[in-house]
């Protein structure tokens, strides 16, 4: 803290974008909603315990959706448990990140071919901003993940409206192969439908 | 509802009752989870509340179902279910597959040397200590303790690079197979979990000194969710959450299986030293000193490990069991996991059901949380350190 109380003392002025400005706070303190739903979970705690340290990014877990700005989808998501995600979601204030961390919510993972009661991949449900892959992914891997949402924070601007949605593809060996590619662009919130058991439904309009 | 004779500090539930001038206080059912915070993971918790107390308390579970038994009977190796068995409990992934190894090993008659018995032995160990670590750091987490959370991931990250060393992976192994083991152990295997054991011991004596004799934590957990012995043996409950009850009951002991009987180590019973016998606190203690105990294994196994050995020689090139079935069953850090796999004369398992633990746990709640406050779910679902994709599968 030397060096900027130094910066800082002889009242200097600093001219500076007001979306630089509003971006560079923005990501300064991404809080991330604390929902484990399987192995993942275990490795997303691991992060932000003593070693690895999500605080020193700013980013500090929050119990409710309602005080977060991003949700790490970390685990296998299943067809009983897409609707809650989606209404999770939908609970968050805007603008509003979610990370998919690992293979299951990604495409399935290892219960793509036979899971009969997985969801192949979180984004059929919400629209996704960084893909981690693993299975699972290493704390650093989920560390990379919020700095490349860092850096895509850092990109948005007031005129195209914050929260941009362009899908950040990492790989496991580092930010140099980044494949960034842009989804349609005429349905900001494009989310594919999915058909849920027809049970589930029965028992959402009972109300139970 | 089951009636639970609890030993624990007498609630009266008052029924709703009618005031008189039109107004009735009611019932009211809250769902706890899925997504909360202590719930650790997906389970939803229906709970009817008569003000704060807990009058019923019904679990929901489904939403970590992966279809484990249908991925083994789709796979065509039996090595293959090893990756899922792993995600089961993916807490405790090295004795699962430890468990999954020995079952079949058993089937097909295949006898492994020492060297991977040790091996395995230390393996499973370790990773009781780690997940014991897990268990008791989110324990004070859900209680309102966040420091000996950090100080437990500390532990924790030691035993998992020595796991990282050996296998490559951080959580999900794939390391035991069935015959042996997926390569063997680096060569400073002996030298680090040497150095982790003795570094450890004393951090055992931190955790009590930070959380287990804590004021706020002895009122929080003591003579909470009294689980009687007798109670606990009715529902199946087994591991830590029994022994909590002061049943001396640990398959390592009474059923040993892979070389158990070889070492000296006690079994922990809960003797109720703050409260009730079989509260939140005695579940707790009972893994703090689980870990000491598992200390005291590894040691010996260290000291009688053999240096000589391929860790690879019984691993059949194509595993085509005998038809037949086989239930085994191993001490997991959450209790009591048993295989039942029948296998035709294919090289796909006929059938591959696993006696989870956590799941046969969870039935206990609703028996020991009526009559608890509403903040009290928290300390008893800590306390009985369920993993839900075990309860699910």
């Amino acid at each position: 803290m030397g060096l900027l109380d130094k910066k800082y003392q002889d009242s200097n002025i600093i001219i500076v974008s007001l979306e630089k400005a509003l971006n560079w706070a923005r990501k300064s303190s991404i809080w991330y909603m604390q929902f484990g739903l399987a192995c993942c979970a275990i490795e997303m705690m691991a992060t932000a315990a003593s070693r690895y340290d999500f605080d020193r990014f700013g980013i500090i877990p929050r119990s409710s959706p309602r005080q977060a700005d991003v949700m790490i989808v970390a685990g296998t998501v299943t067809l009983k448990m897409a609707t809650r995600i989606k209404r999770l979601y939908e609970q968050m204030s805007e603008p509003r990140y979610v990370i998919s961390m690992g293979s299951c919510s990604n495409c399935g993972g290892p219960y793509w071919e036979h899971g009969y009661h997985v969801l192949k991949g979180v984004d059929r449900v919400v629209p996704v901003d960084v893909y981690v892959p693993g299975c699972p992914p290493r704390p650093e891997a989920l560390l990379q993940g919020f700095l490349h949402l860092r850096d895509k924070i850092m990109k948005e601007n007031l005129v195209d409206g914050i929260g941009i949605k362009e899908p950040v593809v990492i790989h496991d060996k580092g930010g140099d192969d980044i494949q960034v590619k842009s989804v349609d662009e005429t349905d900001e919130h494009k989310t594919a439908q999915i058909e849920f058991p027809q049970q589930d439904v029965a028992r959402k309009k009972e109300g139970a | 509802m089951t009636k639970v004779n609890q030993k624990g500090p007498e609630v009266t539930l008052s029924p709703p009752v009618d005031a008189g001038n039109g107004l009735k206080t009611q019932e009211m059912v809250v769902n706890m989870g899925p997504q909360h915070p202590s719930t650790h993971g997906v389970l939803r918790m229906e709970l009817t509340l008569n003000g704060e107390i807990v009058t019923k308390a019904v679990p929901h579970i489904g939403y970590l179902h992966r279809c484990f038994e249908k991925h083994c009977e789709a796979m065509n190796d039996y090595n293959k279910v090893v990756p899922y068995v792993d995600r089961m409990d993916y807490v405790a992934a090295m004795n699962n597959e430890v468990g999954y190894a020995i079952a079949m090993e058993r089937l097909m008659d295949i006898k492994v040397n020492d060297r991977v018995e040790y091996i395995r032995v230390i393996m499973s160990e370790l990773q009781r200590i780690a997940s014991h670590l897990l268990a008791l750091g989110t324990f004070g987490l859900d209680i309102g303790a966040f420091t000996p959370f950090l100080y437990c991931f500390i532990e924790r990250e030691k035993v998992l690079d020595i796991f990282e060393k050996a296998s490559g992976a951080r959580l999900l192994y794939n390391y035991i197979w069935i015959g042996g083991l997926m390569n063997d152990v680096p060569a400073d295997f002996k030298t680090d979990t040497a150095a982790f054991v003795k570094s450890f011991r004393p951090k055992i004596k931190e955790l009590n000194d930070l959380l287990s004799h804590n004021k706020i934590f002895i009122d929080r957990t003591a003579n909470v969710g009294v689980l009687p012995g007798k109670v606990a043996i009715n529902y199946g409950v087994s591991g830590p959450s029994l022994r909590g009850s002061g049943v001396e009951w640990d398959l390592r002991k009474d059923d040993p299986y892979s070389i158990y009987d070889r070492f000296e180590f006690d079994v922990i019973v809960g003797k109720g030293e703050m409260g009730t016998l079989g509260d939140c606190w005695d579940r707790y203690i009972v893994r703090v000193w689980e870990m000491e105990e598992s200390l005291k294994i590894i040691e010996q196994a260290l000291d009688q490990m053999p240096d000589e050995g391929d860790v690879q020689e019984a691993i059949p090139k194509k595993i085509r069991p005998p038809a037949g079935e086989i239930y085994c069953r191993t001490e997991t850090p959450r209790g009591e996991l048993g295989y039942y796999i029948i296998t035709d004369k294919s090289t796909t398992p006929f059938r591959v059901k696993a006696r989870a633990p956590s799941f046969v746990n969870l039935s206990v709640l609703p028996a020991i949380s009526v009559g608890a406050m509403v903040a009290d779910m928290v300390a008893i679902i800590g306390s009985i350190d369920i993993v839900l994709g075990e309860v699910d599968r």
